[in-house]
């Protein structure tokens, strides 16, 4: 007593113990997808740790995958299908069974497909199951399907897949442990969220330089050796401007350009004819080079050719030829690309370009790593040591958002080949099952023969174009996807345009639809541009027949989002911690550049809500009409299992299915083989994942290493084990061009021409943004862009009682600096005005960022009530949405037409193209964000927002508080 | 710092009530006032019940009220806990004293020594009060000498002024109450004035920079907090007070806790029974307000150096 | 009790942070809240977490800073939660016993079973790393997951604070500042580590990294390449250097 009173002790549980059950999976909380290990107590989740065994995230987790928990027992999760009952928008709702929902949806869905299936527009958000939603809608038979990857980053898949036969992100990753150089260009966070950082903190050991090139600077930038706040928009012309320094001193990996590029192919020069600017080509068709010893042409794939790179040669047939070397080098020597003239439109002091080019031709060539592995290349020949230039560059939706990004990744890739460094030590690194054929040698299916009634596309919905003849459009050129992919408008749009759906549909342009079938995307908010027109063409209806231009919308969301009162059918989805799911090397594996990988998610909690997983449904409602794939002879379903039993099951190909681990009737093959039904067991005992680690021998050069090559074409990635040819001069862009110059069957309409002549550029160049070209800079002199907040997930963070509390609201960035020469101070509310419109935000000034342009963080602004949050949440009334100011389309060209704004050669979203000028708010302004919409009611079955949140009160040791769980 | 109102009234009436006891034992051992039974018996009533009033007032800004007995534990390292304990310990000789005096109504023998335990006990428990403040390096407003010179004379002032009123009332006021009060007065308004010139002029305690341990790095500047919505330090440490606001309570303050009090007291000393009555009680009145403005300022004018993390410029 | 242990007690377990590699993820504060949430002080409970002010109880909380003038002003992120101070005030003036520092690793805890929520702790600690729980009336604050760091239940590499083991850019590290030859003690040496607001005499045991300088140029590299041909710009020069390379595939 005495003792307790004047010197008290605590009994502190030192090991407490802290899970009954330990179940391993992947995290959903972004698409990095990291392992997980979930620790189960008393029933419910005590705690989520990072699987340390885990290729991607090695045992860390970052802010979202931490606040999991809060995901899962979200007060805004859907409790049970959802069928519309009052007007559309107004978010009135009655809930049904599963049985009434999926009669409901297979019914309508039946109707389309036995009549015209293009009827139905089928887009997918951020989800991760491309891999079975492709192959779905190919079933099907419609060619409207695409994922998000429209409107967010495939300019830089495009660029990459037809230039290099990979990209960054899932394609591909720096050497974070042997680069001396780190370049990396317009990255916030990016998928790779953790290896990201992990790879930075590698740097910082290693003494490596990391330069960061963005107009803002914090995050990854503020722990950069050097940020360079560049103008957005520009970068094209930077990296450019280093070519062109570069190529002056010729500090440029001439041996590695003759050996895996095609800078060396000559180029026939025939101007007026059908194949001039295309490779001069032998009988068999194969690419000429000029051999330097023999003095004539051969085949420039032989191993044992010596190309020249510069001089006009004349061909056997008599006609001229240059080198793709020569065309580059004299483009990028000329003036136009000097660091002065970038200067200008960068910002980016010419002194300063001129000094990091040193320091990268420094870095590749006085440094270079040497890994003594020997190694074989694809003509056989032995090399003794992998020699590397260690530099790796990393880019992302800085570059790619913009109407310039696929050119501008283009050059990117172009910087990166000409100093030798892709796929050596130190360098940029393919992750398999890349790097392919550049392009990938798919077609995207969807031409009027393709589509018929009750029957299957020939094949997958998206492709790689190589040419006119590969577009989907009709004989007068017109569109023949509701997304208008494909078309000439955006030839290589390899992701389709998700951002154009909505709004093709409702102006049933090219033609109507039936069904909107939407999965994981919060298309009335935060993942469309011009929100509020898009909320009004959800609703609108036809003045004739009052029926809305949409006429249905069926959606699959897990919880109260926005787009779901836009829905008249909704499908709850379940919590990534309810459902079986896999990381398909169908898909986008979680491969590493040392092997490839995939995963799988399980169940580690049953749902106490009357919620299925989206991808059951999916094979459910094939089942249900009949689908091919999806049913047996008989008709009965093929795959009563669900989804589990699908990814075990289901063959693409023969041997190969969804997951590649332990395949064989014994488990013991890897990549293909024979279904496997102890396959998903063999996973989760694995942690949830699989992974195979190339040999020594095989993993650098890929792209033209015999041992690496002859493993991807046994595993499938690839169709031959020949070199793939890294194509810097890119000749399907030229068949383009070609059409547009009158020749082909196929050729553009004449509006589009011009379009498609300067934009289909064989050789990467720099053009300005297109906003900022149409409309007068002088009303709109500044930048606009938005950036993602490292511990939030697009619009779906703010439901999470944890991260909320993190980023509850967004003010708008600006330049301290020219704050000051416009009068604004930290604090004032003021009016962000576009070309489109206006939004109301709250200002916060700042140095790290570039003078011309204001920042804010993406997707926080909430819709009142939506989430489930208080209306008169800070998400709501100052978090504000940049999304408003943002036009789909550009302002018009002289004859009224609107193009998508969009890149003009793929069709990626132009985000960051965005130009506004802020005006002060008067001082009678409320100071409460404007556009506002009607709060939207909760729908039936969400439950009462808790007052107060005590999660973990039921392992508070029992001592110290006698209360109970909530 | 946010101004809890518990801790205000606890430390005003306490404070007075202190001051109080401390006049009627000074007054009652020096014979410098007649010690009369319902003196005696009004006058020790008050003061514990101000003192006890303002404990239990301050009981009630506790988490757990029902644990308040621990808090003496700890008076070896303790400011918080030491004031308790005195606290205490000083009703002890005080009931002894008023047992005395309306028993006896006069202190003599074992009285005097009450009556020096029990103004020794109030000057310490007073002084506790005012090192608990004092002793916090996180605050340069209250770590620093004045801080506890402010607390004592404030509890004489008060104290005395009360006692001023009582005296009146049971009409045995004598020339030196006044006089006392005069010089508590003074007093009073002296540590002050000292205590807000100190806190107007000390020079930045801890600056950004050295928050961060980032000095030589240049100025320092918030861009982004670590949390949307205010969370317990900001509520709590957060508070700022508009200058001209602050100036004005400051003036309100220096009226009302001295001007008003110090002239009408004085002016009505030798006036009509009615109107002595009336001045002393409108200067007490007078005088309690003055006093829970100057202590909601005490707490309102303090910057904790936890809010340099909060965009704070200076601490 | 609140006396402080000798100040020499050997072992002195803290944080030592790296404000050069920190992205400001805000990943260690939310697994902090995680893992705490279910552990010694459990649970971290959130006022209003739906509504329009939210508030809860963190253990650690990253902020976000821009220093230096305009040309050479650099944004810094700065993690902060209890560091462990050996001449720990908070632990000095509380009155009940309930602020304690452990003799045996220097680690200052809140015994929620005797503490009377009177804040004092909360105002004593210049670094605002105390956090009130309104709903049980007591403080709380970073245990240095003393719940994990002995823990016999967790693997080994688990055996350390939540923050450090899930930190992605590896900016945290957890160790015996005491012991001048532990890892952090020579990081600390190594980088300069430092210790917030020194001149308060708090001792913190926890260590900052400061930033490493900047590499603009200023780093005795390079400043430009050599053109190779008379840089007149025109291109025929420039080509005329790669006539006669013939290289071999
Ligand atoms: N201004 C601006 N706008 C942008 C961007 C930008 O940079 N700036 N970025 C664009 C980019 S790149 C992208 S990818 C888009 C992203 O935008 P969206 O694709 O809309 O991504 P989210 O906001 O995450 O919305 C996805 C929806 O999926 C739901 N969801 C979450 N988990 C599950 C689940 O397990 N099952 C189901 N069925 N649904 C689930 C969420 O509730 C949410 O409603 O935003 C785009 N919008
Ligand atoms: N925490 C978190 N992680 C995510 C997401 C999320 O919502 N939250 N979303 C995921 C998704 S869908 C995607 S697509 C990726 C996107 O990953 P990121 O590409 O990193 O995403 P953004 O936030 O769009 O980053 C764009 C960056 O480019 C900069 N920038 C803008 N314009 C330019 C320019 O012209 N040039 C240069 N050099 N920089 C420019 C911006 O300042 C910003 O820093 O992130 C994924 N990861
Ligand atoms: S990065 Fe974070 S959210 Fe994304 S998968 Fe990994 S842990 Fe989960
Ligand atoms: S987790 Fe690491 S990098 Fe992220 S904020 Fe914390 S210390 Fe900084
Ligand atoms: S940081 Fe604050 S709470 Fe932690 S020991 Fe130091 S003074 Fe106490
Ligand atoms: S709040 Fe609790 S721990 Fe803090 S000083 Fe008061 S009693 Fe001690
Ligand atoms: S040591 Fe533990 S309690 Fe302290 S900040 Fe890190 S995670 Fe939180
Ligand atoms: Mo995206």
């Amino acid at each position: 007593m005495y003792e307790d009173f004047f010197d008290p002790k605590e009994n502190v549980e030192l090991s407490p113990d802290v899970a009954d059950e330990i179940r391993d999976t992947t995290c959903y909380m972004c698409a990095c997808r990291c392992g997980i290990r979930v620790h189960l107590k008393d029933g419910a989740i005590r705690y989520i740790q990072g699987n340390r065994k885990h290729p991607v995230n090695k045992g860390v987790l970052c802010a979202k995958g931490s606040a999991g928990i809060m995901n899962h027992y979200s007060p805004a999760r859907l409790a049970k299908p959802l069928k519309r009952v009052g007007e559309r928008g107004k978010g009135e709702f009655e809930e049904i069974e599963w049985d009434e929902a999926l009669d409901m949806a297979s019914g309508w869905l039946r109707d389309i497909r036995a009549t015209d299936p293009k009827k139905l527009a089928f887009f997918t958000g951020r989800d991760q199951s491309q891999a079975l939603t492709g192959w779905w809608a190919g079933q099907f038979g419609t060619p409207n399907y695409a994922a998000h990857g429209g409107f967010c980053s495939v300019n830089m898949a495009a660029a990459g897949l037809y230039t290099i036969g990979g990209s960054f992100w899932e394609f591909g990753e720096p050497d974070w442990e042997l680069s001396r150089y780190f370049l990396m260009f317009g990255v916030a966070e990016d998928h790779d969220s953790n290896p990201i950082k992990t790879g930075l903190a590698t740097l910082k050991e290693t003494g490596a330089k990391f330069v960061s090139v963005n107009p803002v600077r914090t995050g990854y930038s503020a722990i950069a050796d050097e940020w360079i706040g560049i103008r957005p928009g520009t970068d094209g012309k930077f990296i450019l401007a280093l070519v062109h320094e570069l190529l002056r001193a010729d500090r440029i990996d001439l041996d590695y350009l003759v050996r895996y590029t095609n800078l060396p192919w000559l180029v026939i020069q025939q101007p007026g004819a059908d194949d001039d600017g295309m490779f001069a080509r032998g009988e068999d068709g194969e690419p000429l080079c000029w051999d330097g010893p023999t003095g004539q042409a051969a085949d420039a794939r032989l191993a044992g050719v010596s190309p020249a790179l510069i001089g006009e040669r004349t061909l056997p047939d008599g006609r001229t030829a240059v080198t793709a070397f020569e065309l580059m080098a004299r483009r990028y020597l000329d003036a136009s690309c000097s660091p002065d003239a970038a200067a200008r439109e960068t910002g980016i002091p010419a002194a300063t370009i001129r000094r990091i080019a040193a320091e990268l031709a420094d870095a590749a060539f006085e440094q270079e790593v040497v890994i003594d592995q020997p190694w074989t290349d694809w003509a056989g020949r032995q090399h003794e040591k992998m020699i590397g230039r260690p530099v790796a560059m990393h880019a992302m939706r800085g570059i790619s958002a913009h109407s310039n990004g696929f050119q501008t990744c283009r050059a990117l890739h172009l910087l990166q080949v000409l100093l030798g460094s892709i796929d050596c030590p130190g360098g940029f690194r393919y992750k398999p099952p890349f790097p392919k054929v550049a392009p990938p040698p798919l077609k995207p299916a969807g031409r009027p023969g393709d589509v018929r009634p009750d029957t299957p596309m020939a094949g997958p919905p998206l492709g790689f174009p190589t040419g006119p003849e590969d577009l989907l459009v009709d004989e007068d050129g017109k569109a023949l996807r509701i997304d208008k992919a494909f078309s000439w408008e955006n030839p290589l749009s390899v992701h389709g345009l998700m951002h154009m759906v909505i709004t093709n549909a409702h102006n049933r342009d090219p033609y109507p639809i039936d069904v909107l079938f939407l999965y994981m995307a919060n298309m009335s908010w935060n993942s469309s541009m011009n929100t509020g027109g898009v909320i009004d063409m959800l609703t609108a209806t036809d003045e004739a027949t009052g029926e809305y231009r949409i006429p249905k919308i069926i959606y699959s969301d897990a919880y109260f989002s926005e787009m779901t009162a836009y829905a008249d059918l909704i499908l709850p989805d379940t919590t990534y911690l309810e459902r079986w799911d896999c990381i398909s090397m169908l898909d986008r594996p979680i491969s590493s550049a040392d092997g490839a990988a995939d995963a799988i998610r399980q169940p580690v909690l049953p749902p106490d809500r009357d919620v299925r997983p989206f991808q059951d449904v999916l094979i459910d409602l094939g089942a249900r009409i009949g689908l091919p794939g999806l049913t047996k002879e008989d008709g009965n379903p093929r795959y009563p299992g669900g989804y589990a039993d699908y990814m075990v099951n289901h063959e693409r190909a023969p041997g190969i299915g969804m997951l590649a681990g332990w395949r064989g009737k014994d488990g013991t093959g890897h990549g293909a083989g024979a279904a496997n039904p102890d396959q998903l067991a063999r996973y989760v005992e694995n942690g949830s994942f699989w992974k195979q680690e190339l040999a020594p021998e095989q993993r650098y050069f890929k792209h033209a290493n015999r041992d690496y090559l002859e493993y991807a074409a046994s595993a499938g990635f690839i169709g031959a084990p020949e070199q793939i040819v890294l194509q810097l001069y890119s000749e399907p862009l030229q068949r383009f061009r070609l059409a547009a110059r009158g020749h082909g069957r196929m050729q553009p309409p004449d509006a589009e021409r011009q379009r498609i002549e300067t934009y289909f550029d064989p050789l990467p160049f720099w053009y300005p943004p297109f906003e900022g070209d149409a409309i007068d800079t002088s009303q709109y002199p500044l930048h606009a862009v938005t950036q993602r907040p490292m511990a939030m997930y697009h619009s779906w963070g703010s439901q999470n009682a944890w991260l909320r509390q993190i980023h509850g609201t967004n003010p708008v960035y600006m330049n301290r600096t020219e704050a000051t020469r416009l009068n604004l101070e930290e604090g004032d509310w003021i009016w962000i005005v576009s070309h489109h419109g206006r939004v109301k935000a709250p200002l916060v000034l700042m140095d790290g960022v570039n003078v011309h342009t204001v920042w804010t963080w993406n997707g926080i602004g909430k819709r009142a009530g939506a989430w489930n949050l208080d209306p008169a949440s800070p998400e709501a009334k100052t978090g504000f949405l940049l999304n408003h100011v943002i036009s789909e389309l550009l302002p018009p060209r002289e004859d009224g037409y609107r193009y998508s704004n969009s890149d003009p050669v793929t069709g990626q979203a132009a985000w960051y193209d965005l130009r506004i000028r802020i005006e002060k708010c008067a001082e009678d302004e409320l100071p409460e964000t404007s556009p506002q919409f009607d709060t939207l009611p909760p729908p039936p079955g969400l439950p009462e927002r808790p007052g107060i949140l005590r999660y973990g009160l039921m392992y508070a040791r029992r001592s110290r508080s006698g209360r109970d769980a909530p | 710092m946010h101004p809890a109102y518990s801790v205000i009234v606890f430390t005003t009436f306490s404070g007075a009530g202190y001051g109080l006891l401390v006049c009627l034992a000074l007054f009652g051992m020096t014979g410098g006032i007649e010690a009369e039974r319902w003196l005696g018996i009004t006058g020790f009533t008050l003061a514990l019940t101000m003192i006890t009033g303002g404990l239990l007032s301050s009981a009630l800004h506790l988490g757990h009220p029902e644990r308040a007995w621990r808090a003496l534990s700890q008076w070896r390292s303790s400011w918080l806990s030491r004031e308790g304990v005195l606290a205490l310990a000083t009703y002890l000789p005080a009931l002894l004293l008023a047992t005395n005096w309306i028993v006896f109504e006069e202190i003599e023998g074992a009285g005097y020594l009450f009556a020096m335990m029990t103004i020794v006990f109030s000057v310490l428990t007073v002084i506790s009060t005012g090192m608990i403040y004092a002793s916090l390096r996180t605050i340069r407003a209250w770590f620093n000498p004045h801080t506890v010179r402010v607390y004592l004379s404030f509890s004489l002032w008060t104290g005395a002024l009360w006692f001023n009123l009582l005296a009146h009332l049971f009409g045995v006021h004598t020339p030196w109450v006044g006089v006392f009060m005069v010089v508590a007065g003074v007093l009073a308004l002296f540590f002050k004035r000292k205590y807000w010139i100190f806190i107007d002029t000390h020079p930045v305690w801890v600056p950004p920079e050295s928050a961060l341990g980032l000095e030589g790095a240049g100025p320092v500047r918030q861009i982004a907090p670590p949390n949307t919505q205010e969370n317990y330090v900001q509520k709590e440490m957060g508070y700022r007070i508009a200058r001209k606001h602050m100036y004005s309570l400051r003036r309100t303050a220096f009226f009302g806790y001295f001007l008003i009090p110090w002239g009408v007291a004085l002016l009505t000393i030798e006036s009509e029974p009615v109107l002595r009555y009336a001045g002393a009680f409108v200067a007490v009145f007078a005088g309690m307000v003055g006093a829970l403005v100057e202590r909601w300022l005490f707490f309102a004018e303090a910057k904790h150096t936890a809010n340099l993390y909060y965009g704070a410029e200076s601490s | 009790m609140t006396m402080l242990p000798p100040e020499n007690a050997g072992k002195k377990l803290g944080l030592v942070i790296d404000l050069d590699t920190c992205v400001g993820c805000h990943a260690c504060a939310v697994n902090c809240k995680e893992w705490n949430t279910g552990g010694h002080s459990a649970p971290l409970p959130d006022d209003n977490p739906f509504g329009a002010d939210a508030s809860g109880v963190w253990f650690n909380r990253v902020h976000t800073y821009e220093c230096g003038e305009d040309g050479n002003s650099r944004t810094v992120h700065f993690p902060r939660s209890c560091l462990h101070c050996e001449n720990a005030a908070c632990v000095a003036v509380c009155p009940t016993g309930a602020s304690y520092k452990r003799e045996e690793d220097g680690i200052v805890l809140v015994n929620e079973d005797i503490c009377i929520g009177c804040k004092l702790c909360s105002w004593a600690c210049p670094y605002g790393a105390r956090e009130y729980d309104y709903d049980a009336g007591v403080m709380k604050k970073c245990t240095l997951c003393i719940d994990r760091i002995y823990n016999e239940n967790l693997d080994e590499e688990d055996r350390v604070p939540a923050c450090v083991s899930t930190c992605p850019a590896n900016a945290r590290h957890f160790g015996d500042l005491g012991d001048p030859n532990s890892d952090v003690s020579r990081l600390v040496a190594e980088r300069g580590g430092v210790a917030p607001m020194e001149e308060l005499g708090y001792k913190p045991v926890n260590r900052y990294l400061p930033p490493r300088p900047r590499r603009a140029g200023d780093d005795g590299g390079p400043q430009a390449l050599q053109p190779v041909s008379p840089p007149d710009g025109s291109a025929a020069d420039g080509l005329f250097r790669w006539i006669d390379r013939i290289l071999s595939r």
